[in-house]
């Protein structure tokens, strides 16, 4: 999960880094109040994507008047596809240079990853893989840390006035990441201001969704591009998704669903959704189904089970139940093996009087045909 | 990574309903299956196993095993990984979903000093058809898996079991399955398993399974230049929409990297044969096969 903009800094913060003086703001009033106290100030708009500068999401006002005016332009308004709640009215830095960090994973050591390069600024990539020249990049041990002598191995000779208090800060970044449990927290730019001072004038954090189990601290955004299903799909833990099309989709585990999506468009179709109900669950059928038959779009139904961990039996009896109360006028395709199968097929012919098809081929393109 | 019979297998969580379940069938078909562990069901039997307090009190007491396999919670695989790792696992099969990635990092760093092999985790596990098989695959149905010659390695377990089901319906046994798992940081890599099939005398052609996300399909590319056994790509989520995690958490498609382009291109290259449906799998291989050293194209 992405953190908007002020809560990743509300960590730095928290951690004792430098981050410029803020306030975040849902009126014109609110932000005029806060350019008074600050002078010259940014107004960002705080929604979950990178680029926001690019898109205009990021205004500057020399005073009150000027910042009252871009807080209610952007304010209400969609970028990027977001809407704008809430904009943060940010005291405007004497920036000497713009430098670049990260802390990410490296998918090839699998392991933590350490990245710094002295051209920071909105030019750089958000999330970028540290590829680019004059990019430098520390793999670090995740057993025994990031020490300060490490740090300094990445910093020394850098053409900064303070290199010494780089690594200080890359260590802390290494801690925030650490004990966060953050996929990513990147410092873009990590600003060198007029005093040779180090501070974090933008930042983007992603947290991991699984460790948040041990974090009841984190903040929780909700997730603001979801549509009425995608917020019931994850009310129940599950995987949906809009794609737009007429094709219902309910599969099980993540390829397979895949799969089902990709034949329906190679086969002259297109998805209505993407709802998988792999892994534990694969008992959820009843209120996944119902998810599916939810959208108005859908005008034919692929039901594409091949079960490993998930039995096949107990999804179709949950797709059955589903059936008997929704009673959908829909046509319905399916295909059904692997665990559980006989029981499946069994199921199927005495309550629906259906046979499955025998490749999903084949289910998904009478699906195709009789949505068109 | 080819499990044999030999291997002995020790399975953490042994006792749970769905790790009793698949236990039992893993026991059924053949795999050395030498106990289990549970820290509060220590001493008793389970499926006619001893179980364990740990994997090191195993190892010590002649519970000795090559193969650990996690049947775990998310919040508790660490503790077990690093417990099998301890205690001389030289194969860690992690199934759990949703292994914080901190956790997934450290068990990393744990194997590799250890010099152990992680595979996984949220894999589906490994088969060796008609010889044994550790996770939750359904090995045990002969309409599904059938002893033979082809190589099969994938990033899901249910489009594994189709396309195994799809080989065994056209006469196309397996010499063996190895479920990559679909994390963003599998402990054994698609490029890594499709080197084991190069090098194993019992594979003729290897079936690779990839998906969108990572660049795991690109770096495979890299080994198939090598090989001179053919190699069949079936890809998932071509028509994914982009920057969303499709069900799997490594599946995603992310800036410029994870596309489906850029891996069938690269396998492409490569010479390999993409096809565009699980069903065309089959017939793809037998074509390469009967020209071993025929042009090597994508089938539409």
């Amino acid at each position: 999960m992405d953190l908007l903009e002020h809560e990743g800094k509300a960590l730095l913060a928290a951690a004792g880094f430098k981050v410029p003086r803020s306030r975040l703001c849902t009126s014109g009033a609110d932000a005029s109040a806060a350019a008074s106290a600050f002078g010259p100030v940014v107004v960002k708009a705080q929604i979950p994507a990178g680029k926001r500068g690019k898109a205009g999401g990021i205004r500057f006002a020399q005073g009150p008047a000027a910042a009252a005016q871009a807080a209610k332009s952007l304010l209400g308004s969609t970028l990027l596809g977001f809407p704008i709640r809430r904009v943060l009215v940010e005291e405007r830095l004497d920036i000497a240079r713009e430098l670049y960090a990260a802390v990410t994973i490296d998918t090839e050591t699998r392991g933590p990853l350490i990245l710094l390069s002295l051209d920071g600024g909105q030019e750089v990539e958000a999330g970028f893989c540290g590829t680019a020249p004059g990019v430098r990049r520390l793999p670090v041990d995740i057993l025994r840390g990031l020490g300060l002598d490490a740090a300094r191995q990445l910093t020394m000779g850098l053409n900064i006035p303070d290199p010494d208090a780089l690594a200080v800060f890359l260590v802390g970044l290494y801690g925030i990441w650490r004990e966060a449990e953050a996929t990513l927290v990147e410092i873009n730019p990590l600003a060198i201001l007029a005093d040779g001072s180090l501070m974090a004038a933008d930042c983007k954090v992603t947290l991991d969704d699984s460790a948040r189990f041990r974090h009841p601290e984190q903040p929780l955004t909700p997730p603001e591009r979801q549509s009425e299903c995608e917020r019931r799909g994850r009310e129940l833990g599950l995987a949906y998704m809009d794609l737009g099309g007429t094709v219902g989709v309910l599969a099980n585990g993540a390829g397979l669903t895949m799969t089902t999506v990709d034949v329906i468009a190679h086969m002259g179709g297109r998805a209505a959704n993407f709802l998988e109900i792999g892994g534990d669950a694969y008992t959820k059928a009843t209120p996944a189904l119902a998810l599916v038959l939810d959208n108005p779009a859908i005008k034919s139904l692929v039901i594409n089970f091949c079960g490993a961990y998930a039995r096949t039996d107990v999804m179709v009896e949950g797709v059955l139940d589903a059936w008997d109360k929704l009673k959908p006028t829909i046509p319905v395709f399916f295909s059904v093996h692997g665990t559980g199968e006989d029981a499946a097929v069994r199921l199927l012919r005495d309550r629906l009087g259906v046979k499955p098809f025998d490749r999903m081929e084949d289910a998904v393109r009478h699906a195709v045909e009789a949505a068109q | 990574m080819i499990l044999s019979a030999k291997d002995r297998v020790l399975i953490w969580g042994i006792t749970g309903k769905q790790a009793s379940f698949w236990t039992e069938r893993m026991i059924a078909h053949g795999t050395n299956v030498v106990g289990g562990v549970n820290p509060s069901r220590a001493g008793q039997t389970h499926l006619g196993r001893p179980v364990w307090a740990s994997g090191s009190e195993a190892a010590a007491h002649g519970g000795g095993f090559d193969t650990a396999l996690l049947f775990i919670s998310p919040a508790a695989a660490l503790g077990a990984g690093r417990d099998a790792i301890a205690a001389g696992a030289r194969l860690v099969v992690i199934l759990t979903e949703h292994i914080p990635i901190h956790d997934v990092m450290t068990l990393h760093a744990l194997a590799r000093e250890a010099g152990a092999r992680i595979v996984g985790p949220n894999t589906a596990g490994l088969v060796t058809p008609g010889q044994a098989f550790a996770g939750i695959m359904p090995a045990f149905n002969t309409r599904v898996f059938k002893p033979g010659r082809m190589g099969v390695i994938s990033r899901s377990g249910s489009l594994g079991t189709l396309v195994c089901l799809n080989l065994t319906r056209a006469g196309l046994g397996q010499s063996a399955f190895i479920g990559i798992g679909g994390d963003p940081l599998p402990g054994t890599t698609t490029a890594e398993a499709l080197a084991v099939f190069a090098a194993h005398e019992g594979t003729d052609a290897v079936v690779l399974l990839g998906e969108i996300g990572g660049r795991m399909e690109e770096d495979a590319a890299r080994v198939i230049e090598t090989m001179d056994k053919p190699v069949v790509a079936f890809l998932a989520g071509r028509f994914a929409p982009p920057e969303r995690r499709m069900g799997h958490a490594g599946a995603i498609i992310s800036g410029t990297e994870g596309g489906w382009e850029s891996k069938c291109g690269a396998l492409t290259e490569a010479g390999a044969a993409v096809v565009y449906t699980p069903a065309q799998i089959p017939r793809a291989l037998t074509d390469l096969l009967l020209t071993a050293d025929g042009p090597r194209r994508a089938v539409r």
